[in-house]
Formats: structure tokens, C-alpha cells, sequence
């Protein structure tokens, strides 16, 4: 079984390139090219994914609406609309406001997407290919995200705009409280796995999927994920941030172009992010699907590259939160708040503790 | 508190349970089909414009290709807001009887409402409207039109496509 | 108690305005005391202005007259404004018309009826007529620095108003008081305090349904006061229709407002039908009949599509179009217009249905009956809808009544103001139909209401599909329509409220003056009473539930 996920592991060509660079380059200057090359990798497929979530998005809530959805630019089913619009909005003026505060109006952005950026490298796309994984890794990822709420409050304050701060204030209230729930659920998580380095996350369920370790627990703690990173990803229903029938645009009224852009981008990959942790919490990261006792079949879907596994899944828990986006009318501020502190937080609170007892006594798959 | 405890969990229940219902009634509506249509692709296929539609006014002509019109003027006082402007003289037919003459329909789309107050008060269903309703132009002078030209005329004469089908 | 209330609904306003008003006396009467008006004009008492304030307490105290149907300003001649009053009693229905006429000061009904306060500022605005003891005189539809009262006959446009400059809001208004040794004098009142957090909702928003521009105070997410600003798109309907005849202003209704487009001219027919003493066939009223409730449901289905909206479900705002369609479908293959049908005309209809059109009813309502449930399961149903509606919002019924809130959201309060049982026309009385009313006055009753008669609608479309008569669609009119001097009204439930015209007719082609009565002006007026203490979301959710559309308003 092993020598399966072993052959696809990228470990072995990794270190190999590594050698050789070294050998040509010195060490220093080898980890300096590494760094750099991975940035860019990065980069380039952040942008890439922003472009297919966002593509994926217009045509899911077209076909939830009875729509047809983006069906000009690039043949018929519009597969060049959204680079047409990135290009349009690299294009676009971005336009300097009066009486704003410039410094942080220029570096929000830069806070949102950064914020966003370190939790995308902390993603386990591969056995072996961890970007940044530490022995607290899943910290680091809920720390990170922490950096967006900073950025969504200084874009709203310095904007000089009241609906602009209106939506900072509403994002900033919403995103701290659900940042606990969702914390209490990862530590659920990390009692179940014993440790909270991701790649040890997902090692741990080399055997069965955490969604299915923990009886209905886990289930019910990968749906409080899903909300409250939903929340945090400031998507609908808990988009009251930037709620466009209350507040026009919320916290990024005021910006345009490329600066907008970064907002649109970020929310997108946060979207990615919090599909990505959770299937690394809960659906195995990487790990293809094991049934105990099915051996051969276990064998087959080995098969299956471990990055496939990923993504597939990853982006089946984004369609799931696409359908919730589309399905379900705004919650209203006291109402996000109601949610959390009454309902979701007792909730995973409980289910934390029956976790951590389940595990003691060992009564978990 | 029992009893507080019990309302507290029903109401978890039934939220949640609201919410899945929701979602399976969106997931029915995503799998029916989509409503939309693509226009102007469908313009040959599923565009039906029912034939009561009130698109654009246009002159009638007899069997003989002869307009209808004996410019009497009805239509221009019936109008709401000035948007038929009749030129006419008077004329002396083969029988010695007088009659009037039409020497120009103007007709300024660009201000009529589609009251149908024209249509209704001609004597002689002199003019209808049709429902060629593409009538977008650039520049507001080219809504103004002369009926009593040809289709084609009426249109081509502004440099405009003609859009009912006939088009290049 | 009881017995108290049963004087109020048996007695007749007439006999108490003649009490408390021996001066009263019955306009358009000549002096043998025969009337010179048309047979159907109204009865319109005429009441010296100065006690009109006191007249109108006493008929609202003692004959019941609760309901100040419409306001309505009129052009006197030499600088004096005649102000007539339609009052009606909630509970029978009974109405009254009362005139004053003033030259530069009338007191104020506001006290009386909170309706008065936006209608006040209307007759303020275009005749300038001032108040006396109204909170609030500004402008309510022009610009705050208009120069001159459009409505008046002898109104020159002043040239000054061309090229308007940037508009600046006042933040203080202006009250006029009389002092005991007659003197007028203005008081301030202040709107809006230095401290206050103003925020502009409008006139570009999303979710204003139109451009209307609410300037909004907040504490935080919570709403202190809503100040409607209206006026953005006032086409003048009414001064335009001073200089044309009958059928020409016949044209402009249904530009009104554009989801009751069939309801709005409806009124206008029946109101110079019933002066002119136009017949009107049976098949056209039948068809009338059928085109209003469609209309009626057209206009809900958009509200329903726009409350999703406006409480940010995207995917139930397509399930309303979709049905919407159909109906749009319907209408236009008969009336040949989507949105502005230009359908009905005086004496009937334009055109005979088309021969499917009875199908085609029969399989929407049949269609319409089978998804209002996917709209329940979707929205109606689901926890957080209606914990943004429920319990939010709430209106109570003397409210409704006196801001004169009709239609689904006067219903939603309790009170039963369908113009289509309190005041049957066309063919409303031959069919059987339950009116809606719901209890609480918040929003999701107000949502409630209007979904229960989008199926009230599918069952008298179905009870008039069966009922459908042969015959004529238009009766015979004359080619120039003149109606009789005197005022004339008529109304009908419009999809959001009652619509009234009124027409005071010098026997001449065209009217010297008409008024639609709006029935959204009502209802932002009642934005502020429902949304104070409430959040800034609910602000949205509210103005959905309440359901204004602004061309109606802004007339």
C-alpha cells in the first residue's frame, strides 16, 4: 500500500534537485533560487486558481439560478471572460481619494492578500510537498487569517467613506468571533490527531478520514468549520462586510483597480483556503480515501495521485459553500453574532470536549 | 430551564434542518433547465415577438403599394407629445375634387411613446406599428424618421442596418 | 364602549360637519340651489379655511373619519389655493370630500392624520400654499432652492432653475405658528444634530427600488431617523396632463407606477367613464378584471424577487422572474407591451384577448400554484429569512391608518383596506375571494400578505377564465371626451395600495386639474415610524417588505 503513495511522493525529485543545484550553486545561493522559484510558483498559481474559482463561481450561480452564465468572451462557454477581466482591471486607474488615509488606504490591500497568502502556503497539496509546515502549522494558518481582519479594518477606516466603515466594523466584529469556534474545532481536530503539524494532520488519517473517526462529532465539527471559515471568508450568507444591498460595497467601496482587485482575489482564495483546511481537517488533505477492510479497492484509489485527491476534494467543499452562498438569504450583524456566541460556540465547545474524551478512552475508529 | 433547555435545542433542530431544506430545493431548481436565452443568437429560433408588440410606427400601403395616408393630420393632433410631424398641400384630383396631399411623414422615435393614440384614431389604418424592435442607434438625430419612404429607405438613408431579418 | 362605536359607524360625517360647521356648504351649487356639476361628481363641502384643523378633529372624533384618503391641491385663481380633503371612515367605508381655499396660509391637518405630512409639503411644493403648525415645511418633490410653484396656472418656469448647481441638504427645517395677535412666525426644527452619523441611502442604491434617497442617522448598525428625499424622477405627470385631452393623459398612466400599470390607467378609465357616463361591455370588464389580477401578480412576484434581493438571497430573485415571465408572456401577446401595456382605453379595451389567453391564464395559475412552494421551501421557510423578518418592522394599525399605509402593508397591520371589497368595480363583486389580513404589522407579515394573494389572484383569475363572456371589448365613445364641471374620483387596489384619481373638470376636453393618489408616498413616509431603533439591515428588509416603487411617488 505504501509503496503506491510513495511513488508519487515528489520528495525524492525535490531533494534531487536540491543536490544538484547545491553542488552547482553553493548552499546559499541555492536556497536563495529555491525561495524565490517557489514564490513565483506560488504566485503564479494563486492567480491561476483565483481565475478558475472565480470562473467556477459564475457558472455555479448561473446554473443555481436558471441562468446560463458567462457564454461570450471565448466560445461558448465563456472561458476567457475572466481573464478579460483581469486584464481590464490591471488597467483600471486607481484613483486617489481625497481627505483619505493614504498609508494605510495603499497597504491594506497588501494586508489582505498577505494574510491570505501565507495560509495558501501552508496548504498540503502533496505527500512531500509541504510549502511551510511547521510543528504548529494549523496556528500559523489561523494566525495568518487574522492579518485579513487588519487589513479589512484599515481599508474601511482610511477610505474616509461611512459605508466603507460601516462594513470594516461589521467584517472586524464578525471575523474575531468566529475565529473562536473555528479555533475550538481545530483543537478538536488536533486531540483527534495528536499533533497540529499538517502534514502530521493528514499522515494521521492514513487509515480512515477524521469526518468519519469521531462518530457524528466530527461531522457536526466539519459543518461548524465550514461556517465559521465561510465567516471568516467573508462569503454569504455572513457577507454583511460588503452586503452591496446595505452598504454598496462595504469596506472596499472606495477602492478601484488593482487595489480592488487584491480584495476580489483574496476573497476568492480565502474561499479556496478554508476548503483546503478544512479537507485537510476533516477529508484527509492529500490522503486518498481508505476503507478498512477493502483493500484492493484502497489499492486502486491509491492509484490516484495524492494532489488530485487534494484538489478534487478541495473543490468539491468549495462547491458545497457555493451552494450555501447561493442558497441562503444575509444574516443581519446581531444575528451573525447570535449565531456564534449562542449556537455555534456552546456547540464546538461541547463537541471538543466529547472529542478529547472520545480519544482518551479510545473510543474513536 | 428544562423547558428553556428543550425550546433552545427544537429551535437548533429546526433551523438547521430549514437550512437543508433550502438547499435541496436549490439543488432541484440548479438540476431544471435554464430559463435564459441567449440573445441576439435565439433571434432566428426561440425570439418571438408577439404580433401586438408596439416596436416602431410604419405606413401601410394598399394592394397597389400606395400608401393609405390621405393626411388628414389626426394622428399628429392625437399624439401625446408632438412626435408625428405631417407635411401636406392641397391638390386638385382628375374629377376636380380637392384633396390633400402627403409630402412627408416625419416621425421621431426618439420621442414617442407607444401610446398606439395615432394607430387608433386613423380613419383609414393608415399606419400600425410593427415590431422591428431594434431600434438602437448613436446618434439621436437618426430617430428621426420619414415614413412615407421605403423600409429600407427609412433606415438606410441614416446609415442604420436594417434589423428584421434583412440584415447583411 | 361598544355602544360608542356603534354611533361612529351609523352616523353620517354630513350631519356632523353641519354641526360643528353651520358655514358649510356644498360646492358648485348655484344660487336656487341646483346643482351645476355632472350627475356622478362628487359631493365636496366647502369649509372656511381657518377652521379647517378643528373641523377635521371633530370629524375624525366623532364621525370616525380616520383614514384621510388623499390631500389634494388646487389652483384658485388670483394667487388663492383651494386644499380638498378625502376623508373616509375605516370602518364602513363611508367617504366625505371637504375644500378649503386660502391665500397664502391654511392651518395644518397633521395633527389630525399623520398622511398629511408629506401631502401637505406636495401642495406646499407646487402651489405654495404654507402650512400653518406643520412640523416640516419644505419642498418635498423640487430642489430646495426652486424658484416659483410649478402647478399654478400662471407658472413661468424660471430660467435660474435650468442649470441647478450641487444641491445642499438643510438640516434644520422650517415650522410656521400663528401668535394670538396674528403674526406668523417661523420656528426652527432641527432634523439632523452636528453629532449625528448621516448616511445617505440613495439616490444611487441597490436597494432603494428605484432613486430614492434616504438620509438615514445611525448609532452604530441602528437606525435613529429616516428623512426621504424625494423627487429625482418627477416628470410632472399631473401639470402635463393639464394641457392635453383625456386620452392623451390616459398615456401617462401607466408610467406611474410601472408594476401596476394596468391598475393606474384602470383608475382613470373608471373615473371619466363614471363622468362621462361611459357603458362599459361586460367582456371588457371581465377582461379588465383578469388583466389586474395579473398585473397584481406580476407586481408580487417582483416584490418577492426583490425582497430576496434586498436581504441578500441572489437564487430566489430568479425563481420570481422566471415565473414573472410567463405572466409578461401572457400580457404581452394581448396587450403588445411588457411593462407599459397601453392596454385599456375609455370604454373598454384596445384589443380583444388573444384566442389562447384564457389557456394560458389556467396553465400559469396552475404552474404559479405547483412552485410557490420551491418559494416557500426557499425563502418563506428558511430560519434565516425569517428571522430577518419576523418580529422587525412592526407598524401598528392606527398607524397604518392615519400615514393612510393601504395595501399589503396597511393588511399586514389588521387593517382590511382592499379597495376591491371596500369599494367593489368592474367585476371584484361577481367573484369570491377572501381579502388577506394579517395581525402583527411586521415584516413578515407583510411578506405573508403578499405571497397569500399572489394565490387569491390565481383563484379569481380561475373564476373569471370560467366566466368569461362573449361580446363586445369596446363600447362606442365619442371622438372628443368632455366631462361635465365638477370633481370626480375613483380608485382601485394597485398592486401596492390603493390608487386613486381625482379630476376636477371645468366642462371642458382636458381636466384643469388631475391628482393620482400615490400609494407608495405613503409608504416612505411610513420608512421612518417602522425602521427607527431598527439596524441598518433591516432598514433594507423593510423598505423591500413595504414595497415602494418610486415613478409612483415621484409623479
Amino acid at each position: 500500500m505504501d509503496w503506491m503513495t510513495d511513488y508519487y511522493s515528489v520528495a525524492p525529485l525535490l531533494s534531487k534537485v536540491h543536490e544538484t543545484l547545491r553542488t552547482a550553486m553553493g548552499e546559499k545561493a541555492t536556497l536563495a533560487l529555491e525561495g524565490v522559484a517557489l514564490v513565483i510558483g506560488l504566485i503564479l498559481v494563486y492567480a491561476v486558481l483565483a481565475i478558475v474559482l472565480i470562473y467556477m463561481e459564475r457558472r455555479v450561480c448561473a446554473a443555481f439560478q436558471c441562468r446560463i452564465g458567462p457564454n461570450r468572451v471565448g466560445g461558448k462557454g465563456g472561458l476567457l471572460q475572466v481573464p478579460a477581466d483581469v486584464v481590464k482591471i490591471l488597467t483600471k486607474e486607481i484613483i486617489r481619494l481625497n481627505r483619505a488615509d493614504h498609508l494605510l488606504y495603499e497597504l491594506a490591500p497588501f494586508f489582505v492578500i498577505a494574510g491570505s497568502f501565507i495560509s495558501f502556503a501552508c496548504l498540503p497539496w502533496h505527500k512531500g510537498a509541504p510549502l511551510l509546515d511547521y510543528e504548529v502549522g494549523i496556528m500559523l494558518v489561523l494566525a495568518a487569517s487574522g492579518l485579513g481582519v487588519l487589513g479589512i479594518l484599515m481599508a474601511g477606516w482610511s477610505s474616509n467613506s461611512k459605508y466603507a466603515v460601516i462594513g470594516a466594523m461589521r467584517s472586524g466584529a464578525m471575523m474575531i468571533s468566529y475565529e473562536l469556534s473555528m479555533g475550538i474545532v481545530v483543537i478538536a481536530v488536533v486531540a483527534l490527531s495528536g499533533t497540529m503539524s499538517i502534514s502530521g494532520i493528514v499522515e494521521s488519517q492514513e487509515h480512515l478520514w477524521n469526518l468519519f473517526r469521531g462518530h457524528i462529532l466530527t461531522v457536526i465539527a466539519f459543518f461548524i468549520y465550514l461556517i465559521s471559515g465561510n465567516a471568516e471568508a467573508n462569503r454569504g450568507p455572513f457577507d454583511l462586510a460588503e452586503a452591496e444591498q446595505e452598504l454598496t460595497a462595504g469596506y472596499h467601496t472606495e477602492y478601484s483597480g488593482m487595489h480592488f482587485g487584491f480584495f476580489y482575489l483574496a476573497e476568492y482564495l480565502n474561499l479556496f483556503i478554508t476548503a483546503g483546511i478544512s479537507t485537510t481537517l476533516f477529508l484527509g488533505g492529500w490522503m486518498p480515501l481508505h476503507i478498512p477492510g477493502l483493500e484492493s479497492l484502497n489499492m486502486v484509489l491509491d492509484a490516484i495521485p495524492g494532489v488530485i485527491w487534494f484538489v478534487g476534494k478541495t473543490f468539491a467543499v468549495v462547491f458545497l459553500l457555493m451552494w450555501i452562498r447561493w442558497s441562503f438569504p444575509r444574516l443581519r450583524i446581531d444575528q451573525v453574532q447570535t449565531l456564534e456566541w449562542k449556537y455555534l460556540m456552546p456547540l464546538s465547545l461541547v463537541l471538543m470536549m466529547a472529542t478529547v474524551v472520545c480519544k482518551v478512552y479510545g473510543w474513536v475508529f | 430551564m428544562n423547558g428553556s433547555l428543550k425550546k433552545y435545542i427544537r429551535r437548533y433542530l429546526r433551523g438547521t434542518k430549514s437550512l437543508f431544506t433550502g438547499m435541496r430545493t436549490s439543488m432541484d431548481v440548479m438540476l431544471q433547465k435554464d430559463v435564459t436565452e441567449e440573445y441576439p443568437e435565439n433571434r432566428h429560433t426561440t425570439l418571438k415577438v408577439p404580433q401586438r408588440h408596439r416596436a416602431r410606427l410604419q405606413m401601410m400601403t394598399d394592394d397597389e403599394g400606395r400608401l393609405k395616408c390621405i393626411a388628414c393630420g389626426l394622428c399628429q393632433t392625437a399624439c401625446p407629445n408632438g412626435t408625428i410631424n405631417i407635411e401636406s398641400e392641397w391638390m386638385v384630383t382628375e374629377d376636380g375634387k380637392k384633396k390633400r396631399r402627403l409630402l412627408a411623414y416625419h416621425y421621431d422615435l426618439g420621442s414617442c411613446i407607444f401610446c398606439g393614440l395615432c394607430v387608433d384614431i386613423c380613419p383609414h389604418g393608415a399606419i400600425a406599428f410593427n415590431n422591428h424592435f431594434e431600434n438602437a442607434v448613436f446618434n439621436r438625430e437618426h430617430l428621426k424618421l420619414r415614413l412615407d419612404l421605403p423600409d429600407k429607405e427609412v433606415w438606410a438613408e441614416n446609415g442604420i442596418r436594417i434589423s428584421n431579418g434583412e440584415e447583411s | 364602549m361598544a355602544e360608542e362605536n356603534n354611533r361612529l359607524v351609523t352616523c353620517c360625517p354630513q350631519d356632523v360637519l353641519k354641526k360643528v360647521c353651520p358655514d358649510a356648504k356644498v360646492e358648485g351649487m348655484d344660487a336656487d340651489g341646483n346643482m351645476v356639476t355632472g350627475a356622478a361628481a362628487e359631493t365636496v363641502w366647502l369649509v372656511p379655511c381657518d377652521e379647517i384643523e378643528s373641523i377635521s378633529q371633530v370629524l375624525k372624533e366623532k364621525a370616525g373619519m380616520d383614514f384621510l384618503r388623499d390631500l389634494m391641491g388646487t389652483d384658485e385663481g388670483e394667487g388663492r389655493t383651494g386644499v380638498y380633503y378625502f376623508m373616509e371612515r375605516t370602518s364602513d367605508g363611508v367617504n366625505i370630500i371637504l375644500k378649503a381655499v386660502a391665500q397664502e396660509w391654511m392651518p395644518s391637518v397633521t395633527a389630525v392624520w399623520q398622511a398629511a405630512l408629506l401631502k401637505e409639503r406636495e401642495v406646499y411644493d407646487f402651489f405654495g400654499l404654507k402650512f400653518l403648525n406643520h412640523p416640516d415645511m419644505r419642498r418635498l418633490f423640487l430642489r430646495e432652492d426652486w424658484h416659483g410653484w410649478p402647478l399654478r396656472k400662471d407658472y413661468i418656469p424660471d430660467e435660474r432653475d435650468d442649470a441647478p448647481g450641487n444641491e445642499k441638504n438643510t438640516d434644520v427645517t422650517v415650522c410656521f405658528r400663528k401668535k394670538p395677535n396674528g403674526d406668523v412666525e417661523a420656528e426652527h426644527n432641527v432634523l439632523f444634530e452636528d453629532g449625528d452619523f448621516v448616511v445617505n441611502i440613495g439616490p444611487q442604491h441597490p436597494s432603494t427600488h428605484g432613486v430614492l434617497r434616504m438620509r438615514t442617522a445611525i448609532e452604530g448598525e441602528t437606525v435613529k431617523k429616516v428623512d426621504p428625499i424625494l423627487g429625482y424622477i418627477h416628470r410632472g405627470i399631473e401639470k402635463l396632463s393639464e394641457k392635453r385631452d383625456y386620452r392623451q393623459a390616459l398615456a401617462m398612466t401607466d408610467r406611474l407606477d410601472y408594476l401596476s400599470a394596468h391598475h393606474n390607467r384602470h383608475a382613470l378609465c373608471l373615473c371619466v367613464e363614471k363622468a362621462a357616463g361611459i357603458e362599459v361591455p361586460e367582456r371588457a370588464q371581465c377582461i379588465r378584471t383578469m388583466m389586474d389580477e395579473l398585473q397584481r401578480i406580476n407586481s408580487h412576484l417582483l416584490f418577492y424577487s426583490c425582497l430576496a434581493m434586498d436581504m441578500g438571497a441572489l437564487t430566489p430573485f430568479f425563481y420570481g422572474f422566471r415565473e414573472r415571465e410567463m405572466i409578461l408572456e401572457i400580457l404581452e401577446e394581448t396587450t403588445g407591451g411588457r411593462l407599459i401595456q397601453n392596454y385599456y382605453k375609455y370604454g373598454g379595451v384596445q384589443a380583444d384577448i388573444q384566442p389562447d389567453f384564457l389557456e394560458k391564464v389556467r396553465a400559469f395559475t396552475k404552474r404559479m400554484r405547483d412552485v410557490i412552494k420551491d418559494y416557500d421551501n426557499i425563502l418563506t421557510k428558511n430560519v434565516i429569512a425569517q428571522n430577518r423578518l419576523m418580529s422587525v418592522g412592526f407598524l401598528s394599525k392606527e398607524d397604518a391608518i392615519s400615514i393612510g399605509t393601504t395595501g399589503g402593508t396597511g393588511r399586514a397591520t389588521g387593517w382590511a383596506n382592499d379597495v376591491r371589497k371596500r369599494h367593489p368595480y368592474a367585476w371584484y363583486d361577481r367573484v369570491d375571494f377572501k381579502e388577506v389580513v394579517y395581525s402583527h404589522g411586521d415584516s413578515f407579515d407583510r411578506y405573508k400578505v403578499r405571497m397569500d394573494e399572489i394565490l387569491v389572484s390565481c383563484d379569481i383569475l380561475d373564476q373569471l377564465a370560467d366566466m368569461m363572456p362573449e361580446g363586445a371589448f369596446c363600447a362606442k365613445t365619442p371622438a372628443i371626451i368632455k366631462l361635465p364641471a365638477g370633481v370626480y374620483t375613483a380608485a382601485v387596489e394597485a398592486s401596492r395600495g390603493e390608487f386613486g384619481v381625482c379630476i376636477v373638470s371645468d366642462g371642458g376636453k382636458s381636466p384643469v386639474r388631475i391628482h393620482f393618489r400615490s400609494t407608495g408616498l405613503p409608504l416612505v413616509q411610513a420608512m421612518d415610524t417602522v425602521c427607527r431603533g431598527g439596524k441598518i439591515a433591516d432598514l433594507v428588509a423593510i423598505g423591500g417588505t413595504l414595497d415602494f416603487v418610486i415613478p409612483d411617488i415621484d409623479r
